[in-house]
């Protein structure tokens, strides 16, 4: 079926129930979580890639508390977001080769209910372990309580924003050579409002200005993400699957 | 007159190959003139010398870097829209004359700001969004180049080039935002408020011959991507047992 032709089915098909997407979404949710829970390596394996890349960073700056403190909310995001990416390749790259992907794709449910059960599944499994484990690395970095405090906050409405837009181009990417790599290219440049609405709040908060506007403006990207990307990444999949 | 009839690629190439010369030459021939209006005819600049005549490729560059960016996404949501084969391939033809573009318009404001602000990089909201512009040129050409399949290709570059288009504003805000905010007003990109009427001509010359040179090498393109993907078909065997 070619893309156009797909669109207006998906529009002029009858309404799916409500109940019938709830049910699909938790179910997407909970076969993932199933997944991690039995495959624990996997997002170990990011939390600790998260761990150690803000490690290395005082060991290569120096410590000094002064510098350090300046650095750190720069350096927990970034870190954030790369450690995302290196999950993010994976999204659907499991149920893609043993064709579970294919069927629920196929299946007469709705493909961005499907992008939005898997993002939220990979933001429960890698994005909540980098929230908790935040405030120790803050420490780490000297941060002041008010600037952890937000910068886990900033996590919490940020690392969403990664899930989705990583799915994006996990989807574009599926099934191809060096995918990860190429995700990280693809999907980089886009992460630049939430790195800088993410960092500049916790800069705000140690500067003295107030961390609310930066808050917000990131809350705002989340929404428009959840708006656009779960449609851009059903299309894609299906583009893919093809 | 059917429009559409240009929508067939074997149609399309005889056309684009018609209009090459007219673009081309033109572009050339307002090349000279605004460079010349640009570099002999406008005065020195009160404040910058001479240097600052690179604005004349500067600019031009710049505007075009983040129009051809718009057309790209112009071109992938009709091609996706309406399933033709046509769009994907002006839009694939685009790209890479919009990243020399905006590389150009990064290289070159390096050249300008070394002897104005004694720097070659400042991390500017303009410089930062134009690099992270050239950043998502590379990211499309680079999934281009990964997907062998044709029609994925198109149609998945078509996708990130719309995602990324949604995305330009709230970058560029974003960055605007962020510089405002660390970095004051060390170095501001203000340009003299009132500009030379010979500045001003020289600098709408040659954004036309930078317009009408990427048109030019966007046609010579899509003619090249069409041959390469019609290349089974009988025209195209007929066209080239001609020429050779």
């Amino acid at each position: 079926m070619t893309y156009s032709a797909w669109w207006w089915a998906q529009r002029q098909s009858a309404p799916q129930k409500a109940t019938d997407m709830v049910h699909f979404f938790s179910g997407v949710v909970l076969r993932d979580l199933t997944l991690a829970a039995r495959r624990r390596g996997d997002w170990l394996t990011a939390l600790f890639f998260f761990v150690m890349v803000t490690s290395l960073f005082p060991l290569s700056v120096g410590p000094e508390p002064e510098l350090l403190q300046r650095i750190g909310p720069g350096v927990l995001w970034v870190a954030a977001t790369l450690a995302s990416l290196l999950s993010l390749s994976r999204l659907f790259e499991d149920d893609h080769r043993d064709g579970s992907l294919e069927q629920m794709v196929l299946s007469p449910l709705s493909t961005v209910v499907l992008v939005l059960g898997k993002a939220t599944a990979h933001w429960l499994v890698y994005g909540i372990p980098l929230l908790l484990v935040a405030p120790l690395l803050g420490i780490q970095f000297n941060l002041p309580w008010e600037a952890i405090a937000v910068l886990v906050l900033s996590l919490l409405l940020g690392t969403p924003i990664l899930s989705l837009l990583g799915a994006v181009g996990a989807a574009l990417t599926l099934g191809l050579r060096g995918g990860g790599v190429l995700l990280t290219l693809l999907i980089l440049p886009l992460y630049t409002p939430a790195l800088i609405f993410g960092t500049g709040a916790v800069d705000g908060v140690m500067a003295g200005t107030g961390a609310e506007a930066h808050l917000s403006l990131l809350g705002a990207f989340l929404l428009v993400t959840s708006l656009v990307a779960p449609w851009v990444a059903a299309a894609s999949l299906r583009v893919a699957l093809e | 007159m059917n429009f559409f009839q240009y929508a067939s690629p074997s149609t399309f190439y005889h056309l684009a190959g018609k209009c090459i010369p007219w673009t081309g030459w033109t572009a050339g021939i307002l090349a000279v003139v605004g460079l010349y209006v640009g570099f002999f005819v406008a005065p020195t600049d009160f404040q910058q010398g001479e240097a600052y005549r690179i604005i004349f490729i500067h600019v031009p560059a710049a505007w075009m870097g983040m129009l051809i960016y718009l057309a790209m996404a112009f071109w992938a949501a009709v091609g996706l829209a309406l399933n033709a084969r046509l769009p994907f391939m002006m839009m694939r033809a685009l790209a890479p004359t919009g990243a020399m573009l905006t590389f150009v318009s990064l290289w070159t404001g390096a050249v300008w700001g070394k002897p104005m602000w004694g720097t070659w990089w400042v991390w500017d909201a303009r410089l930062t969004s134009t690099l992270i512009l050239l950043f998502l040129y590379i990211g499309t050409m680079a999934l281009w180049s990964a997907i062998e399949d044709v029609r994925r290709s198109d149609r998945a570059g078509a996708l990130l080039t719309l995602i990324g288009v949604v995305n330009v504003p709230i970058i560029l805000f974003s960055v605007v935002w962020w510089n405002t905010l660390h970095q004051g007003s060390t170095v501001g990109v203000t340009h003299a408020p009132k500009m030379e009427a010979t500045m001003l001509q020289g600098l709408l010359i040659m954004t036309a011959a930078a317009w009408l040179y990427a048109i030019t090498a966007t046609l010579v393109r899509v003619r090249r991507i069409i041959l390469e993907r019609e290349r089974k078909t009988q025209w195209v065997n007929h066209l080239l047992s001609q020429e050779s």
